[in-house]
């Protein structure tokens, strides 16, 4: 009986709301889960090239890195308004405005990553006959990857976040239970829809620290000069 | 093109800046609130910062900090506070949400400039004879200051973002030009008060960078 009043009694926690609502909370998640991985794999393929651009010298790298930051500057709620006209009301808004985002963090990680790599390693492929394209994908991106990931796993934690406010033009995953909650009070919804957030950003990025960990198998080797260098990585990821 | 010019009409009309709802009010309640917040923001998170950066010690919990930051969504928070009796008690839910949210910044920020300064600096400082005291005012503060600086940067864009999501839960703020051209279908004031939020953040962002130059310790060092 009192699971069953929960409902009516409005409670925080309400094993209730989950049972009869839980097809609502399971699409909403979907919904979710979509339109961060789509804004954060378009992110990336947007931003490798412009990281690419912005290598090629200061003429670039200035008003790629300048535009980007000021994108970063501009608050969410307004991103996704300006973008209005645009779009209209639809995802594809939503996606634009996160990948917009997501761009500052990626641009500037895979650039430090690239410019990371070790001079020597790049005279050696060189000498060894590698030709650009080779020498990117076989020797610079493996060693950017740890600084890629690090990017990749700030902007989907912030993306899976951002995507709440999202419910202002209805696609919001999660954020659109909150939104309809917020009229009649409806504690139980937000809490829920809250916590499911919380736990999806760190599902994502324990997934990607997984994905990481397989990919980079080398970093894993301890010796005391790496765990010093794996130190100034987490250093440079707080910022 | 059009929504462009119908958001200029917006804009240049003296109505809509007057009143209650009007965007000069809005306006205000955004810097008040903003103001506030990251005023308390800094008296809480910088002394705390320049103390553990001092002693080098607390890293995991600055790290940590801004990690928890980013992963809570700021709809979620104002939200959870809308369902509290905070509700009722004007711009409070706001600031408290908004302090929330620009402390990691700033904390995570100024502990990385602290512990960033170099070993040796420090040693030959120490060499000179420097007490603790004299140490931190005179060494560690001054090479900490650019990393200070830009953790006040981004706490002040978080809280200005942060201060216009407040409207999305019924807070006052700018933000709330947009969500009532949402309701009203009205996509000029919706693009309107976008810009006017974009320009307000994008105008302290500029302000904050030059006040950084001026304030610039070494910068001083350099010119005497």
């Amino acid at each position: 009986m009192a699971e069953q009043n929960c409902l009516v009694e409005n409670d925080w926690i309400c094993g209730e709301y989950l049972r009869s609502r839980g097809h609502e909370l399971a699409e909403a998640t979907v919904q979710h889960i979509w339109i961060t991985a789509a804004s954060v794999l378009i992110g990336l393929a947007v931003a490798f090239p412009l990281a690419l651009l912005a290598r090629r010298g200061r003429h670039f790298a200035g008003p790629v890195l300048g535009l980007t930051t000021v994108l970063y500057t501009v608050p969410s709620l307004a991103m996704f308004s300006l973008l209005l006209p645009l779009f209209g009301l639809s995802a594809a808004l939503v996606v634009t405005g996160l990948v917009l985002y997501s761009l500052t963090i990626l641009v500037r990680n895979i650039l430090a990553g690239l410019e990371a790599v070790p001079q020597e390693a790049r005279e050696a492929a060189k000498g060894m006959g590698y030709g650009p394209v080779r020498l990117l994908w076989e020797v610079e991106l493996p060693l950017a990857l740890p600084a890629l990931m690090a990017g990749l796993r700030i902007a989907t934690v912030s993306t899976v976040a951002l995507t709440t406010v999202g419910s202002l033009v209805g696609k919001g995953g999660l954020g659109n239970l909150i939104e309809d909650a917020l009229p009649s009070f409806f504690k139980a919804q937000v809490l829920t829809a809250s916590v499911l957030c919380v736990l999806l950003a760190v599902a994502a990025d324990l997934l990607l620290l997984g994905v990481q960990r397989l990919l980079t198998p080398w970093t894993r080797i301890r010796t005391p000069a790496r765990a010093s260098a794996g130190a100034g990585i987490a250093k440079t990821e707080a910022v | 093109m059009g929504v462009i010019g119908e958001a200029w009409t917006w804009l240049t009309t003296g109505a809509n800046w007057s009143g209650d709802g009007g965007a000069a009010h809005r306006l205000a309640e955004h810097l008040y609130v903003s103001g506030i917040a990251l005023a308390v923001a800094c008296a809480v998170a910088l002394p705390v910062a320049l103390y553990l950066g001092h002693v080098g010690k607390g890293g995991a919990l600055a790290v940590n900090l801004s990690n928890v930051g980013r992963a809570v969504p700021v709809f979620a928070v104002l939200a959870l506070f809308m369902m509290t009796p905070l509700r009722n008690s004007g711009y409070l839910p706001t600031v408290i949400a908004l302090v929330l949210f620009a402390v990691p910044p700033l904390l995570t920020n100024a502990y990385v400039g602290m512990t960033g300064v170099d070993r040796s600096v420090l040693e030959a400082a120490r060499g000179m004879g420097m007490s603790g005291r004299q140490l931190f005012v005179r060494v560690e503060l001054p090479l900490a200051y650019p990393m200070i600086m830009t953790g006040l940067r981004s706490a002040a864009v978080q809280v200005i973002a942060t201060a216009s999501i407040a409207a999305m839960v019924g807070l006052g703020g700018l933000g709330r030009i947009i969500t009532a051209g949402f309701n009203t279908y009205d996509t000029a004031q919706v693009f309107a008060g976008a810009v006017l939020v974009a320009l307000l953040a994008l105008v302290v962002e500029g302000v904050l960078v030059a006040l950084d130059r001026l304030l610039s310790p070494l910068r001083r060092r350099r010119t005497a």
